[in-house]
C-alpha cells in the first residue's frame, strides 16, 4: 500500500458526505441537471465525481462491481481502504463502476423484482462525455423537458420500458455528475 | 451550538449512507415504499422518528430548518425536533416557510408555495395505503407489483354508497406518476393538490414501519376519484378568526363548554404573515 492509496478521502466525513449526497439527490431528483462534486480523489482512471459518489454511498454492505480499466490493483486498494465495499461479479452488484463500454452487456445487472423493485443496481458510468448529442428527457423530476447527452439512448429507452424495474444510472466525468433514474422517458 | 458528543446530525455515517441509498431508490421509483433499516431514535415511535432520520441524512451544515406539527411551529413535537437538530447538527432554524431549505412536517403542507430550493420531509405513521384493507404485507406487495388497486376504488365507492360522497378527509390516497398508489401521510385532503407538480423534493419517512418513499419535483400526483364523484379539496367554510384568510386550511378550536368555537389557520407562519399583510 502506498501513500497515494491512503490519501484522497473525505477531509471531514460527515460534512463532505452530506454535501455530496445533496448534490447526488438533486441530480437524481432532477434528471438532466449537472452538479459538481470534488471531495474525494482516487487512482486512475476514476473521476473525482465518481470517487466522491463511492465514498458517499458505498461501504462494506454494498457489493461493488468494477468494470474494464476501473478494475485495477491501485483502485481496488483505494476502495478497500476508504469504503471497504466488497468487489463482486456484475450480477451480484448493488453498484457498478466503469466506462459505458466496459459495463456492457447491461443485462448482467440486477433490475429488482416486481415485489422489490428497489433491489436494483446503480450504474456509475464514469468518464462520460457530457458534450455529446443531447437526448430529450421527460418524466418525474422534469418540468417540461430536459436535455442530457447519453452514451446510448436506446439502452435507456429499453431500461425505462420495464419500469418500475430497471437499473438507475449516475453519469460522471471530472467533477461533474448527472443522474438518470429508470423513471425517465427518453424522447 | 453543536453538541460535540454526537456526529453531525446525530446519526453515524453508516446509517446515513444506508438511508441515503434508500432515498435515491425512492426517488428513482416515485411512490414505491423502499424498506430501510430504521434506527431507534431518542424519541418514541409516533413522534416523527422516520422523518427525523430522513432529515438527518439530508441535512447539510448550511441548511435552514423549519419543523411544523399540523402546520404549527410552536407545538411540542415541532419544538423538540427543531431543538434536536439545533443541538446535534448546529443548523440554523426558522419559522418562516420562505426562508427554510429543509422543512420537516407532521400532517400538513405549508400554505406558502414551495420552491425548487426546498426539501419537504414528511413524518409518516402508516406508509402502506392498502394496510387497513389488507393486513398481510405479502399481499400488499403483490397488489403494488401488479398495480391491482381495485380494492382502493371499492373503498372509495363504499364511502359514496354510505355517505353520498367520498368521506375520506385525510391520508387521501393518490396515484404517483401514473403507477404507484401512495398514502401521502395524514395530511388533510385540502393539501393533496399541493403534492402535484410541486417544485420541491418531497421525502416521506416512516420509522416504526421502516419505509421511505418519495415524490420527485414536478411529478404528476392524482387523487383517486370517480368521473361522477370527482376529488374535492375541502376545508371548513369559514374565514380565519385571526388573519381573515378564506383560502388557508383551518383548525376548529373549542373556546368554552357552551358551544363556543373559532376557526384559525393551521399554518401559524402563513397566519402571522397574512395578518401583517405579507402573505
Amino acid at each position: 500500500m502506498t501513500a497515494s492509496e491512503l490519501s484522497g478521502g473525505f477531509a471531514v466525513a460527515a460534512w463532505d458526505g452530506a454535501h455530496a449526497f445533496r448534490a447526488v439527490l438533486n441530480a437524481m431528483a432532477r434528471p438532466g441537471t449537472i452538479v459538481a462534486l470534488s471531495a474525494a480523489t482516487g487512482p486512475e482512471p476514476i473521476s473525482v465525481a465518481a470517487a466522491t459518489v463511492l465514498l458517499t454511498l458505498c461501504d462494506r454492505t454494498t457489493p461493488l462491481h468494477l468494470a474494464g480499466d476501473h478494475d485495477n490493483a491501485a483502485l481496488r486498494t483505494w476502495i478497500a481502504f476508504h469504503c471497504a465495499a466488497p468487489i463482486v461479479a456484475a450480477q451480484d452488484a448493488a453498484f457498478a463502476l466503469g466506462r459505458w463500454d466496459a459495463l456492457q452487456p447491461l443485462d448482467r445487472f440486477a433490475i429488482g423484482t416486481p415485489e422489490y423493485p428497489d433491489r436494483a443496481a446503480t450504474l456509475i458510468i464514469d468518464n462520460h462525455d457530457f458534450e455529446g448529442m443531447p437526448a430529450r428527457l421527460t418524466g418525474p423530476g422534469i418540468r417540461g423537458t430536459a436535455a442530457l447527452a447519453l452514451p446510448d439512448a436506446r439502452a435507456f429507452v429499453a431500461n425505462h420500458a420495464r419500469f418500475p424495474l430497471g437499473w438507475d444510472a449516475i453519469l460522471t466525468s471530472g467533477r461533474h455528475l448527472a443522474a438518470l433514474p429508470r423513471s425517465t422517458e427518453i424522447r | 451550538m453543536t453538541d460535540q458528543a454526537y456526529n453531525f446530525a446525530y446519526l453515524d455515517e453508516d446509517t446515513k449512507r444506508m438511508i441515503r441509498r434508500a432515498i435515491l431508490k425512492a426517488i428513482a421509483i416515485p411512490g414505491y415504499q423502499v424498506p430501510f433499516a430504521s434506527r431507534e431514535m431518542p424519541m418514541p415511535y409516533g413522534w416523527g422518528t422516520g422523518g427525523v432520520q430522513v432529515t438527518a441524512a439530508t441535512l447539510v451544515p448550511e441548511d435552514v430548518l423549519k419543523v411544523i406539527d399540523q402546520g404549527a411551529d410552536d407545538t411540542t413535537n415541532a419544538v423538540s425536533i427543531r431543538k434536536f437538530f439545533q443541538r446535534t447538527a448546529g443548523v440554523a432554524t426558522t419559522e418562516r416557510t420562505r426562508d427554510a431549505t429543509v422543512i420537516q412536517t407532521r400532517h400538513r403542507i405549508p400554505e406558502t408555495p414551495l420552491t425548487e430550493d426546498q426539501i419537504l420531509v414528511y413524518q409518516v405513521p402508516i406508509p402502506e395505503p392498502m394496510r387497513f384493507l389488507e393486513p398481510r404485507e405479502t399481499e400488499t406487495r403483490r397488489i403494488h407489483a401488479l398495480a391491482d388497486y381495485g380494492l382502493m376504488q371499492v373503498r372509495l365507492y363504499e364511502d359514496i354508497a354510505r355517505h353520498g360522497e367520498i368521506a375520506t378527509s385525510y391520508a387521501y390516497p393518490v396515484e404517483v406518476a401514473g403507477r404507484y398508489v401512495m398514502d401521502p401521510s395524514p395530511i388533510p385532503k385540502f393539501d393533496n393538490p399541493k403534492l402535484d407538480d410541486c417544485p420541491a423534493i418531497q421525502l416521506f419517512g416512516a420509522g416504526r414501519e421502516q419505509r421511505i418513499h418519495a415524490v420527485p419535483p414536478y411529478t404528476r400526483i392524482r387523487s383517486l376519484d370517480f368521473e361522477d364523484h370527482p376529488f374535492i379539496a375541502s376545508k371548513a367554510d369559514h374565514a380565519c378568526a385571526l388573519c381573515g384568510s378564506r383560502k388557508s386550511y383551518l383548525d376548529e378550536v373549542i373556546t368554552d363548554d357552551a358551544g363556543g368555537r373559532m376557526f384559525v389557520c393551521s399554518d401559524t407562519d402563513f397566519c402571522a404573515e397574512n395578518a401583517k399583510g405579507d402573505a
